[in-house]
């Protein structure tokens, strides 16, 4: 290694594939994967996310599963919650849609109120 | 590639000796069968810390923490949690219906009160890849260092911090690393001590396993240091896994540059080689160890001179012991007035303990300097199972001594363990309960002493053997009057004369259960009774007539004929012919038969 700045090149870079084992303080952008969503097409909307965070560098953010929300009908549904518990539900949702709310949601603060559960009737 | 979930399996020994190494063969096995073996990313890391829930899974971005994980489990954990988003409660440590899982675990009480420094590393990353340690700001306060500061800075950090050895005596670290920066040579040694004898102790080889990184880089800051270009880590055979993770290591170093010529583009240059021991105790000591690298028997020899002055091929040598290391780049990372902010006024920064012995959660733990014993043995360690009254904690191994109970409020330090009689050792926490024999813990420890002395010096190599001999009469029933002031003469003598540390406290565990339990040396001597009931030539079986049915089994049990009686009526143990094996008391159907002091 002949420079510092070596050094960290290759620590942001591994920093990038380890950021999901600290959760603290991070946004998280929960999917529903129970069957209903797994049968809507949540696996290509979760993994949308997952590279689009990637892609744009974003340490803050942590992409989780969990199972039926309740609403089946509206799947593949993501909810993105703060640090502070504020939350926004997401519905019928596709991987175009997912690098979307990366960008507008989760980098620039503005949520992307058609996507939302509220505009969805 | 970015993947959407980690899974972490502890790669110890403990957890490996537990079969966690199939257990990720297993789950790569299943991801595969159910395609997502490019999202779910698998790896080992280092020790944990509860070992008796092992082997441990960590699944993150959840951080959901799954104990006694077994081969068959994985199916479960593969469809419901990383198919499915569904915690395995079962299988989770915390609460399990808590909402926020890996806040939950912050509440354990092991988990709670611990704070790692050492062990930062340790179950986080994988030991094998250096560029998750880089990730954790490794190899940064290297960087730092050699840009930035000069030798003389450095030790003055180090000096400031307040760290002193954690390999057992103490000593203030950058005090050692300034003496050997004085002295004069040609060429100088950095060694660090990863031979870990004492008993049950398995800190060293924790942080070897998983976070071998944060060793070589301390050396090479050390190195720096005190002016030397060269390094040697002297790790005992019985380590495997430790020996192959820091030649990993040391490959992937030199890989990177961060070890050989010119590190960072400076003139400074620093390797490490690796040195195995072979099986002797007393090559954990200082002078025995640079003689044994040396490729001489492992004997130690009087100092003056010291290491310092004249080590390793008579050159200036330091050698610390792996913890200390580990603890080195976080204080150049966050400052030295941080870490002697942890801690008490004498000593500062934390302590790694391998708890054991009688209580719930064994394991290893680093907490503050000046955490109570209290606090150890009952919001960490869970308590003593089965509802048994504690009794003595064992500190320093073969090397220390015994804390009682009437002593559960010390603070734990340098300074207050001798106080009380014992001393920090390396990190040996055995918990004893009302169970445990005294004079049979005693005779224990010096039997390994005896066993491990190296024989050059006569105090140790004669006088150990003949306290370990009064020790087997004692717990034997042939104890006599003067037993115990022979003891104390003894003792004091070895102390004052032995050539090196392995002598010079082989004393300590005799004298300190002599000074909290010198009723139970009486017992044993004078009343030929082991008060505890461990002692077997103490012991007395006696068949309780009340509960007798006379149905003759233990009689018939018996190998020598020891048991006479009629059917139906209570029978009796003759205790002269009695060679007190308990094959009668596994026999009896209805608990009529007992151990008696």
């Amino acid at each position: 290694m002949k420079s510092l700045a070596e050094l960290e090149a290759i620590r942001e870079r591994a920093l990038k594939e380890i950021t999901l084992r600290d959760n603290t303080g991070k946004t998280r952008v929960v999917v529903g994967m129970a069957t209903c969503g797994i049968a809507a097409g949540a696996r290509p909307v979760m993994n949308a996310f997952v590279d689009e965070l990637s892609k744009r560098n974003v340490q803050n953010v942590n992409v989780t599963m969990t199972g039926c929300i309740g609403v089946c009908r509206l799947e593949p549904i993501a909810e993105v919650i703060t640090p502070d518990g504020v939350k926004t539900t997401y519905v019928k949702l596709d991987a175009e849609k997912a690098r979307k709310i990366v960008v507008e949601h989760l980098i620039n603060g503005r949520p992307v109120k058609e996507y939302t559960i509220g505009e969805a009737e | 590639m970015i993947y959407r979930s980690h899974v972490l399996v502890c790669g110890g020994t403990g957890c490996t000796s537990s079969k966690s190494m199939d257990i990720i063969e297993q789950m790569n096995k299943l991801l595969r069968e159910n395609n997502i073996d490019n999202e779910v990313k698998v790896i080992h890391t280092g020790c944990f810390g509860l070992c008796e829930k092992g082997p441990i899974v960590v699944i993150y971005p959840e951080g959901a923490t799954y104990s006694r994980v077994t081969i068959e489990d994985v199916k479960e954990i593969v469809e419901e949690h990383l198919v499915k988003g569904r915690i395995v409660k079962r299988l989770l440590l915390g609460d399990k219906d808590a909402e926020d899982v890996s806040k939950a675990l912050e509440d354990v009480g092991f988990f709670k009160h611990q704070v790692r420094v050492a062990l930062r590393n340790c179950g986080v990353i994988n030991p094998e890849n250096i560029d998750e340690y880089i990730a954790r700001d490794g190899y940064r306060a290297l960087g730092k260092v050699l840009t930035e500061m000069t030798p003389a800075q450095v030790i003055d950090t180090v000096k400031k911090s307040g760290l002193r050895g954690r390999g057992g005596a103490g000593f203030p670290t950058g005090l050692k690393w300034e003496f050997a920066a004085k002295a004069q040579g040609d060429q100088k040694y950095v060694c660090c001590n990863a031979d870990e004898g004492d008993p049950g102790a398995f800190m060293d080889r924790s942080i070897l396993e998983g976070d071998p990184h944060s060793v070589l880089e301390a050396m090479a800051i050390a190195g720096y240091a005190i002016g030397s270009n060269q390094g040697y880590i002297y790790v005992r055979a019985e380590y495997p896994i430790a020996v192959q993770r820091l030649k990993i290591a040391i490959d992937q170093a030199r890989e990177y540059g961060l070890l050989g010529k010119n590190i960072f583009g400076t003139d400074f240059s620093f390797d490490i080689d690796i040195r195995l021991g072979a099986g002797a105790f007393v090559c954990g000591e200082e002078t025995a160890l640079m003689t044994s690298i040396e490729g001489k028997r492992g004997e130690p020899r009087p100092r003056p001179p010291f290491p310092a002055n004249k080590g390793l091929w008579q050159k200036p040598t330091i050698l610390n012991n792996v913890e200390t290391y580990a603890n080195i780049p976080v204080i150049f990372l966050k400052g030295p007035e941080w870490f002697a902010s942890i801690g008490t006024e004498k000593s500062k920064g934390t302590k790694v303990f391998a708890v054991g012995g009688k209580i719930n959660n064994t394991g290893l733990v680093e907490i503050p300097m000046g955490t109570t014993v209290r606090q150890m043995i009952y919001d960490i360690g869970g308590g003593i199972p089965n509802g048994k009254k504690f009794k003595a904690v064992q500190t320093g191994g073969p090397s220390g001594g015994c804390i009682p109970a009437s002593q559960i409020d010390t603070p734990i330090d340098y300074d207050n363990l001798i106080q009380v009689g014992s001393m920090m050792g390396s990190g040996g926490f055995i918990v004893m309960d009302e169970d445990t024999c005294m004079v049979d813990i005693a005779k224990f420890f010096l039997e390994f002493t005896v066993d491990e002395s190296c024989g050059k010096c006569p105090p140790c190599r004669i006088g150990t053997k003949r306290m370990y001999e009064i020790l087997d009469r004692i717990t034997k029933g042939q104890g006599q009057e003067g037993d115990i002031e022979k003891l104390e003469l003894l003792a004091e003598n070895i102390k004052a004369s032995a050539l090196c540390g392995l002598g010079q406290t082989a004393p300590n565990p005799i004298l300190s259960t002599l000074r909290y339990f010198r009723d139970e040396y009486e017992a044993h001597i004078y009343e030929k009774r082991c008060p505890a009931g461990v002692c077997k030539d103490l012991l007395r079986y006696v068949i309780n007539e009340d509960k007798c049915k006379g149905c003759s089994l233990c009689a018939r049990k018996c190998p020598v004929n020891a048991i006479s009686g009629e059917v139906k009526k209570p029978y009796h143990i003759d205790a002269d012919k009695c060679i007190k094996c308990g094959a009668c008391l596994e026999t009896c159907k209805f608990g009529a038969i007992s151990k008696m002091a």
